[in-house]
């Protein structure tokens, strides 16, 4: 009974003609998301066209979000389930099919791993300067709002409310703090200026917000361009308001406070990723050919430190050849026009790395062997 | 399969024939093996074989030439003024050395009508001008330039484009000129002789007046209008040719001497240049032919491996192997075509034999660049077009031998010369061997990566030329019997399915390479994704076709698309301007894409017209059409 009705639900699924219509979609989503890559940037239409379900149409104006095509996770387990349904369904072993076999079983892995890619890897920078050490990564897209409690002589009590929940929420509490944090006016992209007489007097009460004047600015996708987030938060205990914070992204600093006779810092930040050791740039060297603009060679010459694991050794990043370290990679990410002894290293953190490594070997043995099979065959036909 | 050729082979009609064809044009090739001497007079050779640091790759004069006449030119030859035509060697010689006649040289191209009207002057028959005519509107160029600076790069109209080219070129030209010695009625060497009596008083009262005791103030002075010249030249010269054993380190004259005034010496290689303007500006050839002599000898002892290099370079240059290759593979489409009509066995051999003899020749080249580069054939758009037209040609060899009937001969033709032609434009820009960014600079991945996608491009392109061909011949002519359209077929599912293989396997290759450098395997970058389209594309040809969706002219159809993507993926995602490999954007080339684009789409549109439309197919039995169906290879 179970297989009748597993097999009900398995034979539609079975079709060469889905499979075609798959690709032809999946083509036509590559070709429009290569071509909103001008506009919108590689990551934001990388979210927007291959890592979604659906692309949605919103007519001028209105609210509604329309699907009108499907997003590459959709197109990606359509295909799957398309091949699995098949394979499923069809199996029969033939030495003759062992390509397309190897194949099409590759690419179901492929496909797998491009979605836990795409739900697991998270990636991040770090920008050191020679002689300065970290322990975090940085994001380049998300942001937090940070609030330490600085009180204690050895150690630091931080607290960190990412930017989707601000975006979402406007009321936000946390056991570990003993007042709300109110968000009153959130800027995905702000512009600061320093306040003159003629400017209207700053929402914020605090801190150095009470001296700069805050607009919005329109949101920026172009690769060398970066949103800078601001917001005006209220810090509110007991139904009583303990001032109003303006906190940004572009605000290099945190701003100190008190509240209940304990010390605190309040900093909006790009988003840290902390690891339990230490990279330190030593030497940044950024070479060009002799009379030339053409960068010849990055490379960074790293100290890391991981008491944990008793490391402490020199490491140099180049290009080509990142450092891979407990399930992180770090490769040579930029510069800074500005600052020659800045090294900016870009970090992947992506637990599925080694999937297409698998599947994409599957799949190119498939091919050689299935092209092998008939090269061979159609010189033997000709050859009698 | 023996069957669809068109002759027996058993006994070949005139078997001297392609014998003959071979001969001919081995014989021009040799003819061309030699380099025409100088003779008598300034051994132009010579000097195009001196070697220089320029855009971080030592070359020869010859190359810097030629180089910088393309961009300031927009083509390597030139005449002088009384019309003869120059040598790129012999024109850069008068730059470096005699510039005063150069600036007489009609070198700047000038196309646009509005840029002329800036100087009150009309667009007659000659777009040529020469420095001299530029020199009273030099600040006018600069003036309109620096308005246009402001003004985002694809914003600008042709004529604040042009404007800007040309201040780029008369600036180029100026670094040429500034190079060695520059304008003057001093020639360098007595200019030498006097900073040299100037250094050691000059250092001496330096010192001095460091110490704070009495110096002599005139021999300082002149030391530092020596320094603030030599300053100049430092950073102005464009050439660099005073040789270090780290070839990132070659001087150019003014840092050379700059360090003269350390320890009093005057670099071999300076003294050389300064003997060499002297000499040729007293029009006297045996005293200019002796020192470049000498000076080579010099050179060669001290790098002989350089040499050998920078020697075999103007040797290619002068071969010019590729252009040779595209009058070749002109005469093998005409063999080819003409098969059809007559002699199909003598011409069509002939044309096979001449296509392997023009394969070779553009194996040479690419070889040659390879070894002159010390890279995988593939660094640039430039060496990809040379290297699809190859591969194409390669893969049309294969065809030719099994199917005998010409096809193969003229797509390698066609493809051959298309690609070659292509490259030759791509070759404005400048230096071919240009220096490889850092991220692109690892020979395994080059060798790998770009070698299998290249390949794909090759192979899908020419599925997609044979389509054309199917089309082409099917609906204009009657000459599509079934024997042929039936060989076409099997042609083009070889081809995509040996497309499809190297597309795949060079895409994995580029995310484990993106995956080894980055730290992830797929990233959707643009060319990424090209390469990917170019996968899919294939995929579903061969799905379509596996599921008797498509049969023989379905395919066809399809292949023809294929030109598309690969079109798109080859140069389109360039012109998108993001990415990693967002190398090399040309606007015109803009155009033509679009153009080649439409094109296909035509011959598609025309390929599914009814078959009662095809010439080749109207008079058949309605049962014939489609070939049979294939089940999955």
């Amino acid at each position: 009974m179970l297989h009748h009705g597993l097999n009900r639900f398995i034979k539609p699924l079975v079709s060469l003609r889905l499979a075609i219509v798959c690709l032809a979609l999946a083509m036509i989503l590559v070709f429009v998301g290569t071509l909103g890559q001008v506009d919108l940037g590689t990551y934001d239409a990388q979210k927007k066209y291959f890592q979604s379900w659906f692309l949605y149409w919103t007519p001028g104006g209105s609210g509604f979000h329309i699907p009108v095509f499907p997003g590459g996770f959709l197109i990606g387990t359509v295909l799957l389930a398309n091949l699995i349904a098949t394979h499923l369904e069809r199996f029969k072993f033939a030495w003759k099919k062992s390509g397309i076999l190897l194949t099409h079983f590759g690419l179901i892995l492929l496909l797998l791993g491009g979605l836990f890619t795409a739900l697991f890897a998270k990636e991040s920078h770090m920008r050191l300067e020679e002689g300065i050490g970290r322990n975090y990564s940085e994001s380049s897209t998300d942001y937090e709002l940070a609030i330490v409690d600085v009180s204690a002589p050895d150690h630091d009590a931080v607290i960190a409310i990412p930017g989707s929940i601000l975006e979402k929420k406007s009321h936000v509490e946390s056991q570990g703090l003993p007042f709300a944090v109110q968000v009153v006016k959130l800027f995905p992209n702000a512009r600061l200026a320093k306040r003159d007489d003629k400017t209207p007097p700053s929402p914020a009460t605090q801190g150095v917000g009470t001296r700069i004047a805050v607009s919005e600015a329109p949101e920026t996708h172009k690769m060398d361009e970066r949103n800078l987030p601001a917001a005006l938060v209220e810090l509110t205990a007991a139904g009583k308001s303990l001032g109003t914070w303006l906190v940004s992204v572009a605000l290099g600093a945190e701003q100190k406070f008190s509240a209940g006779g304990r010390d605190y810092t309040i900093q909006l930040r790009d988003t840290r990723y902390y690891k339990p050791y230490r990279v330190e740039l030593q030497k940044f060297t950024h070479e060009k050919y002799a009379g030339t603009d053409v960068p010849k060679n990055f490379a960074s010459n790293i100290r890391l430190t991981d008491r944990e694991r008793g490391e402490n050794r020199d490491v140099l990043i180049y290009m080509n050849n990142p450092l891979r370290y407990r399930g992180e990679t770090y490769y040579q990410g930029g510069f800074d026009p500005n600052n020659p002894r800045v090294s900016i290293l870009q970090v992947v953190r992506n637990p599925s790395w080694l999937m297409p490594y698998v599947s994409c070997s599957l799949m190119g043995l498939g091919l050689i062997v299935q092209f092998l099979m008939h090269l061979f065959s159609f010189s033997k036909r000709r050859l009698a | 399969m023996k069957s669809t050729a068109p002759e027996s082979s058993a006994s070949p009609k005139r078997p001297w024939f392609p014998a003959i064809v071979v001969a001919i044009f081995a014989v021009w090739l040799l003819a061309g093996l030699r380099v025409p001497p100088s003779g008598e007079s300034f051994d132009v050779n010579a000097f195009g074989k001196l070697p220089a640091l320029v855009g971080g790759r030592v070359k020869p004069m010859d190359t810097v030439a030629r180089n910088s006449l393309l961009i300031i030119r927009g083509r390597q030859s030139i005449g002088d003024t009384a019309g003869r035509t120059l040598e790129p060697g012999e024109w850069l010689m008068d730059v470096l050395l005699k510039p005063g006649r150069a600036d007489q040289y009609k070198t700047f191209v000038i196309n646009n009508p509005d840029v002329l009207g800036l100087f009150g002057w009309k667009q007659e028959h000659d777009k040529y001008f020469s420095f001299a005519q530029l020199q009273p509107h030099l600040e006018t160029i600069q003036k309109q330039a620096e308005q246009v600076e402001g003004v985002d790069e694809k914003l600008r109209n042709p004529f604040q484009k042009e404007v800007v080219k040309l201040r780029d070129h008369v600036l180029l030209y100026n670094r040429l000129k500034s190079s060695i010695h520059g304008v003057g009625s001093v020639t360098l060497a007595e200019e030498l002789d006097t900073y040299k009596s100037v250094i050691e008083p000059g250092i001496a009262a330096a010192q001095a007046s460091q110490a704070g005791k009495p110096f002599d103030e005139k021999a300082l002075a002149l030391l530092g209008d020596f320094f603030k010249r030599y300053d100049f030249v430092a950073h102005i010269a464009y050439i660099s040719p005073v040789p270090r054993a780290d070839w990132q380190q070659w001087k150019n004259i003014g840092q050379s001497l700059l360090e003269t005034m350390k320890d009093g010496k005057i670099d071999p290689s300076v003294t050389a240049y300064s003997e060499m303007e002297s000499a040729y500006r007293a029009g006297d050839a045996q005293a200019f032919n002796a020192t470049l002599t000498g000076y080579r000898k010099l050179l060669g002892g001290a790098f002989p491996a350089l040499m050998k290099k920078i020697d075999f370079e103007f040797f290619f240059n002068h071969f010019e192997p590729f252009y040779k290759a595209i009058v070749l593979y002109v005469c093998v489409f005409l063999l080819a075509l003409i098969s059809w009509l007559k002699w199909p066995e003598s011409l069509g051999r002939a044309a096979l034999w001449l296509l392997i003899l023009t394969f070779v020749v553009h194996t040479f080249g690419l070889v040659a660049r390879m070894w002159m580069q010390g890279r995988p054939p593939v660094t640039n758009l430039y060496s990809s077009a040379i290297f699809v037209g190859w591969g194409a040609c390669l893969l049309c060899i294969v065809l030719e031998k099994i199917h005998r009937n010409g096809i193969g001969s003229l797509t390698a033709a066609t493809m051959g010369f298309l690609t070659l032609i292509i490259a030759h434009n791509l070759a404005g820009d400048g230096d071919t061997m240009e220096m490889l960014r850092a991220v692109l600079d690892t020979n395994i991945w080059l060798a790998t990566h770009v070698v299998c996608v290249t390949i794909g491009y090759s192979a899908t392109f020419l599925a997609g030329f044979l389509a054309l061909l199917y089309i082409v011949r099917g609906l204009f002519t009657a000459s599509l019997d079934t024997a042929t359209a039936k060989s076409l077929g099997k042609m083009v599912y070889g081809i995509v399915c040996f497309a499809m293989l190297f597309s795949f396997v060079g895409t994995i290759l580029g995310g484990i390479w993106a995956d080894q450098s980055w730290g992830r395997f797929w990233g959707f970058d643009p060319k990424e994704n090209g390469a990917l389209l170019i996968v899919l594309w294939n995929a579903m040809i061969l799905h379509a076709r596996w599921g008797g969706f498509i049969r023989e002219r379905g395919l066809m159809n399809m292949a023809v698309f294929g030109n598309i993507v690969t079109s798109f993926s080859w140069f389109g995602v360039n012109m998108l301007g993001i990415g990693l490999h967002s190398y090399g954007f040309m606007e015109s080339a803009m155009w033509w894409l679009g153009a080649f684009m439409a094109s296909q789409i035509a011959f598609i549109a025309l390929g599914m017209l009814p078959l009662r439309m095809w010439r080749s197919f109207s008079k058949k039995s309605p049962s014939r059409r489609d070939g049979e169906v294939l089940t999955p290879i």
